[in-house]
């Protein structure tokens, strides 16, 4: 009876998964299909903590819950709108770590116990260690890097997508010898085993540099839906199974969905593109000079023109410049001027990162233009202000087979009558290369933080 | 050989199940606007946080005096749980950002 309860539990469970997915695949139910995939979870939890278990255990249980439910939404409330990604990717790593967990302790039991474990059995217990392994260290490097704290060359080998394949053709290695020969686990080779599955996950994520976090963070994502489901198959547990399988088959087209917009292969992406052979790219010819505007002229000519286009990037976040651009939006609407973004599908450190930003401060949708209306409507547009933007309106993408992204499609912002772009320094964007647009002839820079640009700018425009 | 084919016909309904599963979460994400990846990720990222009942799972079979089960058990539904609130919340605050613009 009960565990007719509990089996129906999950299957609810299972079922507000997939309808909750659903529903937050558009704007409208979006919320609303985001509780339901909670209630879903919260339910299948409450059926697993009544199902049957030795005594004393359940002081354990939910006091773990507890601390993990105060620290979880602790972080989630906390964090600026702007670190989005970086605690998802986090949270990530911890699901991950979590597989490790279960992962390690339950092969532990096999090295103990009596029994031995089938090679079925070990092959589960290895993927579920292994998989979660890597979304673990290795979501904790994206994060590392996506907070600026890690810096791609100085952790990559030379050759490291090579040493990558053979790391893993080893690690596969020792995973077909110990589900051959399961007696041959002991605890020293299971703490072996662990390490280096641990450092695997980092050396995956080192050499995939900069702009290529959004889709690592994707993938790991899927892989840590993968040792979920893995896990699953050891507990014999449908909800783990379905809802892991769910998110590692979800996460794994909304990876590939990613690397179409960049218009690269995942393979590409993996071995990690922006490595430092783009280096040599013909903008590096030191003669070339930037022209700088100043803030009343440059306020002066977005006041009196018909169409300005701000196309925001990963500085706009860093600098929480959102509020001082809708700011400037309301003076120029204010003023006929039709204002309009343009929102590259990689920028930012997620796709619809730079959405979720602009929508904070009340920015209507429909002034938030996708790649393809950006480029058609940027030929009829006065002013371009590129926010912090850097790789998605690199011109170099298109015409520089040389440069590391070269064929992503691009921003055409050079085909606007003037560009100005808002940057800190002349130093280059979060690719590591150079950007041959600030020494275009329509560009103009405007070197500042991008929230005090914005403001002064603001001020400007208020005076005219 | 043998082996295969008795893993094939014992756990067939299974692998309908594998497969549908992963037909449905591709075409659910395949039609997602641009606009909705982030919490869309996010949101699944939660859902991966199902781990966690594993970690239920271990701790409920474990002896009283098994230290490292009930101690790396606890760990294991202290990292899920992290995962599925934080996930669920955070998701929700993004959310939040969308709803606003229709007001």
């Amino acid at each position: 009876m009960l565990e007719a309860f509990i089996n129906l539990a999950y299957l609810v469970g299972a079922l507000a998964f997939v309808l909750g997915l659903r529903r937050l695949s558009s704007p409208d139910t979006a919320k609303n299909g985001n509780r339901l995939a909670a209630i879903g979870m919260g339910i299948a939890i409450i059926a697993t903590l009544l199902s049957p278990g030795e005594n004393g255990t359940m002081i354990w249980i939910l006091g773990a819950m507890l601390v993990g439910a105060l620290i979880g939404w602790r972080a989630a409330t906390k964090v600026e709108m702007t670190e989005m990604p970086q605690l998802v990717s986090i949270f990530n790593g911890l699901g991950g770590a979590s597989a490790v967990a279960l992962g390690g302790l339950e092969l532990q039991r096999v090295v103990g116990g009596t029994q031995s474990a089938s090679t079925n059995e070990m092959l589960i217990l290895l993927l579920t260690l292994f998989i979660g392994g890597v979304a673990f260290t290795g979501s904790i490097l994206a994060y590392l890097k996506l907070d600026g704290k890690v810096w791609d060359e100085k952790i990559t080998l030379p050759q490291h997508s090579l040493i990558n394949g053979v790391f893993l053709l080893g690690l596969v290695a020792f995973m077909a010898y110990l589900c051959l020969f399961p007696a041959q686990l002991t605890i020293g080779v299971l703490i072996l085993f662990t390490v280096l599955t641990l450092i695997y996950g980092f050396s995956f994520v080192a050499p995939i540099g900069g702009a290529d976090m959004p889709v690592v963070i994707s993938l790991l994502n899927s892989f840590t839906g993968l040792s979920a489901a893995a896990a699953g198959l050891i507990y014999d547990n449908q909800i783990m199974l379905v809802g892991g399988i769910f998110v590692g088959a979800s996460g794994t087209i909304l990876t590939v969905l990613m690397c179409n917009a960049m218009n690269r292969s995942l393979f590409n992406v993996l071995i990690g593109g922006f490595s430092a052979s783009g280096g040599a790219s013909k903008a590096a010819s030191g003669d070339q000079n930037v022209i700088e505007v100043s803030l009343p002229d440059l306020a002066i000519q977005m006041y009196y023109s018909k169409k300005v286009m701000v196309v925001p990037g990963y500085g706009l976040a860093v600098a929480q410049a959102q509020k001082a651009c809708k700011e400037l939006d309301e003076l120029l609407e204010a003023n006929q001027v039709e204002v309009k973004y343009a929102i590259h599908p990689v920028a930012g450190r997620m796709p619809g990162h730079m959405n979720v930003l602009l929508a904070e401060v009340d920015i209507p949708y429909n002034k938030l233009l996708d790649l393809e209306e950006a480029n058609a409507e940027l030929k009829d547009t006065d002013v371009v202000i590129i926010v912090g933007a850097n790789d998605v309106v690199n011109p170099a993408a298109e015409d520089d087979p040389g440069s590391s992204i070269y064929g992503m499609p691009v921003l055409q912002v050079w085909n606007a009558k003037q560009v100005v772009v808002l940057k800190r320094s002349m130093r280059p964007g979060y690719a590591g290369i150079e950007n041959p647009l600030f020494f275009h002839e329509r560009t103009k820079m405007l070197f500042g933080d991008a929230k005090d640009s914005l403001q002064k700018l603001v001020a400007e425009v208020k005076n005219q | 050989m043998d082996q295969l084919i008795a893993f094939f016909t014992e756990h067939l309904l299974m692998l309908y199940l594998l497969l549908f599963t992963i037909i449905l979460g591709f075409e659910i994400i395949a039609k997602v606007p641009t606009v909705l990846h982030t919490p869309l990720m996010s949101g699944a990222n939660a859902i991966s946080g199902v781990v966690i009942i594993g970690g239920i799972l271990l701790v409920k079979q474990a002896a009283a005096d098994d230290w490292l089960l009930l101690v790396g058990g606890a760990v294991a539904i202290v990292l899920g749980m992290i995962n599925v609130v934080g996930g669920f919340a955070v998701t929700d605050r993004m959310l939040d950002m969308f709803k606003k613009k229709k007001s």
